[in-house]
């Protein structure tokens, strides 16, 4: 077994999480330790951001944070936070300059300026990229370049952490695997960040990496936070569904869309956005929820695409303009046989980014006395309905303020010491998963189950059977756990890190489920066929937490 | 949609094993799909113990799911199945093997020992 010892550890490299280890050593923390289940810099969501990034730089036209918290507290339906709403606008333009000084390549126009577009739900050009459809992987290797160049910070790859670390009510660390030799490691820490994403890959069809699948929430939950807004999962409403298109980003299509203008049409080549009270008339500005709605909403009345979507067509837009916009896309799409001058695609809400995460004061501090959250695993900031282009500066803001702040906690205190008994039984338990189990079903196997469950019954319709019974077979999944299969096997035994997936994973889900059933009316992402209305009354927030004994529950009303 | 099916020759085993050797899966899958959709329907519904490695999935940004695939070293996410004639994979050459397809292609500043 190995032993660490850390000021600050954080859990997950993508944006926040990298972001973060630079603003703890930065802040003067000695020891930073950066783990991923994945490769550093490589796995998570900010990698795959092939989209825009708001920030209220006002380099195309006059702009102020204050009218980017306005058009983030608009889409967020009357449930941000507004005090974490506020940081994020505020402090986004910093960090995009940030970025900039570190050579990430915004893109520019001729005289220099950042170039910056409008985006679905802005009131104005504030969201920049990184040519062509770069955005993500620019801002990762950004970040990696930065976070190798800093001493203080040690990368470990390939570590899961699978538990915390609780000791007087503090989180003193945490317990996980290092998943190439299957063998557990114990990390004492200052203080703990959370920065692992969301939860989106436990839906059929999503956006996510492999590493989205809601293990931060499960991690918090057991240290004794409390998670907020679990119910909203914001469905990206034209995903990519057909013809298979592979080794392309399935949200890639937005960007063109407003840039280009391109038609949302039904099965039998009609528009319809219109009947659902949007009017795009004046732009391409239908907000994701209102799209995800339309689309599900033709789909199920039989006016769909052949492949279960609707058609996205950009045959009105003449070649050149499309070479012009595309670049060198045109050419990648052309090897996977489309000619958008010729025929459309079909596309389809999938699920996107999840609104909901770890319940944080501006300090990025959770109730829990030592653990911190930062970028999509936080939640609050967005509301029931998170706005385009706020998901990387919401990583990059908010990792900046955890690291800082985490970095702050771990230097004013003695860093408490590792017993025989800190983190109870979860080394144990990693070594004899290790020996194998028998069982009847691999988690592999309950994992994809997993991802039909929740997209059928909590995906972006919910009706109060679906959820009851999505919560029905999560619970008895959880009570099953021990009879889950696992293959005998220490280095790199995928069926041992699928345990762990499988055990986080259901956790996850049961508290967005419990969530979306407790809220009875619809807003934003959560849309209720028995409760079709918004309802004044419920213009408020609900937080889940755990019971010593595991039960996962909404927390009475405050 | 005609049903097609693809044959998956997959290297097993881990360094130290005696004997290396090759399973053969039979794969169900649409035009279009890939090596990688492939290898993850293997793990849920044939063998969960099939170690490979991959983290976007979809995107090919994180390049995690770099293989030998009848002996050239392709990305699984981006090497579309074929019908019918066995495709060969293994794990990348050069670099040291850890289980099945996974060899370890951590930075060496980012491993624990």
């Amino acid at each position: 077994m190995t032993d660490l010892a850390t000021d600050v550890l954080i859990i997950g490299a993508g944006g926040a999480g990298m972001y973060a280890a630079l603003s703890a050593a930065r802040a003067g923390a000695e020891r930073v330790l950066l783990v991923d289940k994945s490769l550093i810099g490589r796995g998570g969501a900010t990698i795959m951001a092939q989209m825009t990034v708001a920030a209220a730089l006002a380099e195309e036209t006059p702009d102020d944070w204050t009218l980017h918290l306005a058009d983030t507290r608009a889409a967020g339906r009357g449930l941000c936070d507004d005090a974490l709403a506020a940081l994020l606008c505020r402090e986004a333009p910093e960090r995009i300059r940030e970025m900039a000084a570190w050579r990430v390549g915004w893109a520019r126009r001729d005289d220099g300026r950042i170039a910056q577009v409008t985006a679905p739900g802005h009131s104005r050009p504030r969201c920049c990229y990184v040519d062509f459809l770069n955005t993500g992987p620019a801002v990762a290797a950004t970040l990696r370049r930065q976070v190798a160049r800093i001493a203080a910070i040690r990368r470990v790859s390939n570590l899961g952490v699978t538990d915390l670390a609780v000791e007087d009510g503090a989180v003193v660390g945490a317990v996980g695997i290092d998943l190439a030799a299957g063998m557990p490691v114990t990390i004492a820490a200052g203080a703990t960040i959370i920065a692992t994403g969301g939860l989106t890959r436990l839906y059929r069809r999503n956006s996510a990496s492999a590493n989205m699948g809601g293990d931060g929430y499960a991690l918090a939950l057991g240290a004794g936070a409390e998670l907020i807004d679990m119910e909203f999962v914001q469905f990206f409403p034209i995903g990519h569904l057909a013809p298979r298109l592979v080794g392309m980003d399935p949200i890639m299509w937005d960007p063109f869309r407003y840039k280009l203008g391109g038609r949302l049409l039904d099965g039998a080549g009609n528009e319809f956005l219109d009947a659902y009270g949007s009017d795009e008339a004046t732009g391409y500005t239908t907000p994701r929820d209102l799209a995800t709605y339309a689309i599900v909403k033709e789909v199920a009345a039989g006016r769909g695409s052949p492949h279960g979507g609707v058609y996205l067509s950009f045959a009105h837009v003449p070649r050149a303009a499309l070479e012009a916009a595309f670049g060198p896309v045109i050419e990648r799409l052309a090897r996977h046989g489309i000619d958008l001058t010729q025929a459309p695609i079909e596309v389809s809400p999938i699920a996107h980014y999840h609104m909901g995460g770890v319940a944080v004061d501006g300090r990025m501090a959770s109730r829990v006395p030592g653990l911190y959250a930062a970028g999509e695993a936080v939640g609050g900031a967005n509301g029931a309905n998170r706005l385009s282009g706020n998901a990387i500066p919401e990583a990059l803001v908010f990792g900046e303020r955890a690291g800082h702040f985490a970095a702050a906690y771990a230097a004013g205190r003695k860093m408490a010491r590792w017993r025989p008994d800190t983190g109870g039984d979860a080394a144990d338990q990693i070594r004899s998963l290790s020996e194998g189990r028998n069982g009847e079903t691999s988690a592999a196997a309950l994992l994809n189950e997993l991802r039909d469950v929740m997209q059928r019954d909590v995906g972006p319709f919910r009706d109060a059977a679906g959820l009851a019974h999505a919560l029905d077979w999560l619970q008895s999944m959880r009570a099953a756990l021990p009879l889950v299969a696992v293959t005998p096997g220490d280095v790199c035994n995928p069926s041992l890190a699928d345990w762990f997936d499988l055990r986080a994973g259901l956790v996850a889900a049961e508290a967005v489920a419990t969530a979306a059933a407790a809220r009875r009316e619809s807003r934003g992402a959560h849309q209720r066929e028995d409760f079709p209305e918004t309802d004044p009354c419920w213009s408020r927030t609900q937080r889940i937490a755990m019971t010593a004994d595991g039960a996962i529950a909404v927390e009475p009303e405050r | 949609m005609t049903a097609k099916t693809a044959i998956l020759r997959v290297r097993r085993g881990t360094a130290d094993d005696p004997a290396p050797h090759y399973d053969s899966f039979a794969v169900p899958f649409e035009e279009g799909d890939t090596v990688l959709d492939a290898l993850i329907w293997v793990r849920a519904h044939r063998d969960p113990s099939l170690a490979i490695r991959y983290s976007c999935i979809n995107a090919n940004v994180c390049k995690e799911c770099t293989i030998a695939i009848d002996g050239r070293v392709a990305y699984a996410c981006t090497t579309r199945l074929r019908d019918g004639a066995a495709m060969v994979l293994d794990p990348l050459p050069g670099k040291t093997r850890l289980r099945d397809l996974v060899s370890d292609t951590r930075p060496p500043r980012e491993r624990l020992d």
